[in-house]
């Protein structure tokens, strides 16, 4: 996803020079060709997140389009002030980058842990929140995300995703994608979970259960459509994210089913506990721990799909 | 203003007063008819919670009628106690929160210097939020991004939220902090016009490097009472300390 990020940041800068770029200091090995091309579009602002993001609105209010760059909680916690205060409410045209969503950079340890900040953002007036949940969804939010006016959040995962989209996919904000046709369980998947969630999805195939994958990339504004479509024409819902179970997609979907008066469907959030991680490893292995891996999702599901049998 | 919503932060007002005068009166380059004026210099009050000298200002410019000053701290009002962008002509960009201020300047001085605009940006920090890390991350920011369009006035009246300042978190020798990060410093006294305009007309000494006007001031100053006084970041004037504050400073 990163490297379909820097593709679609070139062409976007290349065409409008209204972009600039920002970055945390990092980006080594990647950001070079924009910092090359486009040197007077280009600030690494250093160790100073708060700085940065200071800067990116004040850039911002002269009329650019101003990504900041960085990984993990960096451009989201360390200056959760300035996006609120000074991006939100002046409604900038900040476009914050964060790279290593969920356990990307799991053997890192807790810091480098980005396990809250879809909650934390979705939290924040006017801020639209995306998702990406493979290479073509990252290069096309890279790009819908610069054409919104406001303030955006785009979370990345990292680099060297499988591609999961194999034909052109039509990306609009807050319109969800159907990667999946079924009528038995929907699973909406948000961010880098996607490829788990088709693959889950396959194998419930397999044994007779038809079911339908979303890939909801925007978790703000949400597609409520398509969550009331999925309650409506399939038996189930269940949420799958690489992040805390408190307050993401999984709160989303369950704020709008509750709602919604169709509160009857079996539901389930798969996500992550929402305590620090004890141990470390690998992004497969840190999913795996967590459950969102194929095997233990089907086990995940299975209960739902008993009670939709006993009805 | 402050008497009638019964507000607070009257004595950091009064500190900055004279500064904001100078600047509305004599040195931005503004056009109250065009706010989205390209080249408009940018003033940026970082310390929000002293609007109501802000607000004040922007009248005396043009930017807003007078009677929209009643508006302020009050039920339904739209002039927040920090200052506030939203519905407020002529302001800049809202604040309250400090240690905010410094980077959105540095952000605006930055694209106008990459831009070639002629615009100057100022901005107007309290001495308090130079406790906060992220000011002196645009401190080290702007020189060595030669923002010469940029000017940064410290109102330095010495006191802070809960107390004096060199007892809570000492800020001295402050000026040569500034210098020392690559600043071309001024010590003026905050409160003597002639040197405020001096100090904000000039271009920097040296080329290349962003201006820091270190402002002696005297919180609460022109109220004999109120001058040098924590209490007066938080006291709301009675009916007699009205009388006689506005007696002290010639008013009706």
């Amino acid at each position: 996803m990163r490297g379909a990020f820097f593709r679609a940041l070139m062409e976007l800068a290349e065409r409008d020079d209204r972009i600039y770029f920002l970055t945390g200091d990092l980006g080594f090995g990647v950001a070079e060709p924009f910092m090359r091309k486009f040197p007077s579009r280009f600030l690494n602002a250093g160790v100073a997140e708060q700085n940065m993001t200071g800067i990116a609105t004040g850039i911002a209010l002269t009329g650019k389009i101003v990504f900041t760059y960085s990984i993990a909680n960096f451009p989201v916690l360390r200056c959760l002030e300035q996006i609120r205060n000074d991006v939100c409410y002046h409604r900038a045209n900040v476009k914050i980058v964060s790279v290593g969503g969920g356990y990307s950079y799991g053997a890192l340890g807790m810091t480098h842990h980005a396990t809250e900040d879809l909650a934390i953002l979705r939290a924040m007036p006017e801020m639209t929140v995306v998702a990406p949940g493979d290479p073509m969804e990252a290069h096309k939010a890279t790009r819908a995300v610069a054409h919104h006016d406001g303030p955006c959040y785009l979370r990345l995962g990292r680099a060297g995703e499988p591609a999961v989209h194999t034909s052109d996919v039509n990306f609009r904000l807050g319109k969800s994608i159907r990667v999946r046709e079924g009528d038995a369980l929907t699973l909406i998947s948000t961010g880098a979970m996607l490829k788990t969630a088709v693959d889950a999805a396959g194998a419930l195939a397999v044994k007779g259960t038809s079911v339908r994958v979303e890939s909801m990339h925007t978790l703000k504004p949400l597609d409520t459509d398509a969550v009331l479509a999925a309650a409506r024409e399939t038996r189930a819902v269940v949420t799958i994210e690489e992040h805390s179970i408190i307050g993401g997609l999984g709160g989303a979907v369950a704020e709008c089913l509750a709602e919604s008066g169709e509160l009857r469907v079996p539901f389930k959030r798969l996500g992550l506990p929402a305590s620090f991680a004890p141990v470390v490893g690998t992004q497969e292995y840190m999913r795996e721990q967590c459950g969102l891996s194929v095997s233990p999702i089907l086990e995940a599901v299975e209960p739902l799909l008993e009670s939709m049998h006993a009805v | 203003m402050i008497y009638r919503a019964k507000s607070s932060h009257i004595g950091s007002v009064f500190s900055c007063v004279d500064i904001l005068a100078v600047l509305y009166g004599k040195i931005l380059r503004l056009d109250p008819a065009r706010p989205d004026w390209e080249d408009r210099d940018r003033f940026v009050l970082s310390k929000g919670h002293a609007c109501a000298g802000l607000y004040a200002a922007l009248v005396e410019r043009g930017c807003f009628p007078a009677w929209r000053l009643d508006e302020f701290f009050v039920n339904g009002g739209r002039l927040a106690g920090h200052v506030t962008h939203h519905g407020v002509p002529g302001v800049e960009v809202s604040s309250g929160s400090l240690g905010h201020g410094l980077p959105l300047a540095c952000g605006m001085a930055l694209a106008g210097r990459r831009e070639n605009r002629p615009y100057r940006v100022f901005a107007l920090l309290s001495d308090g939020e130079c406790d906060e890390g992220s000011t002196w991350e645009a401190a080290l920011f702007a020189p060595h991004h030669a923002l010469e369009n940029l000017v940064a006035i410290i109102d330095y009246n010495k006191i802070q939220s809960f107390g004096r300042v060199k007892d809570v978190l000492d800020l001295d020798p402050l000026g040569e902090k500034w210098a020392s990060f690559g600043w071309n410093v001024r010590e003026i006294d905050g409160h003597d016009t002639r040197q405020i305009e001096q100090a904000l007309s000039a271009k920097p000494t040296r080329a290349g490097k962003p201006t820091c006007i270190v402002a002696h001031t005297v919180k609460g100053k022109g109220v004999s009472f109120m001058e040098d006084k924590v209490l007066w970041h938080y006291r709301t004037p009675d009916a007699d300390e009205m009388r006689l504050a506005l007696a002290e400073l010639g008013e009706n």
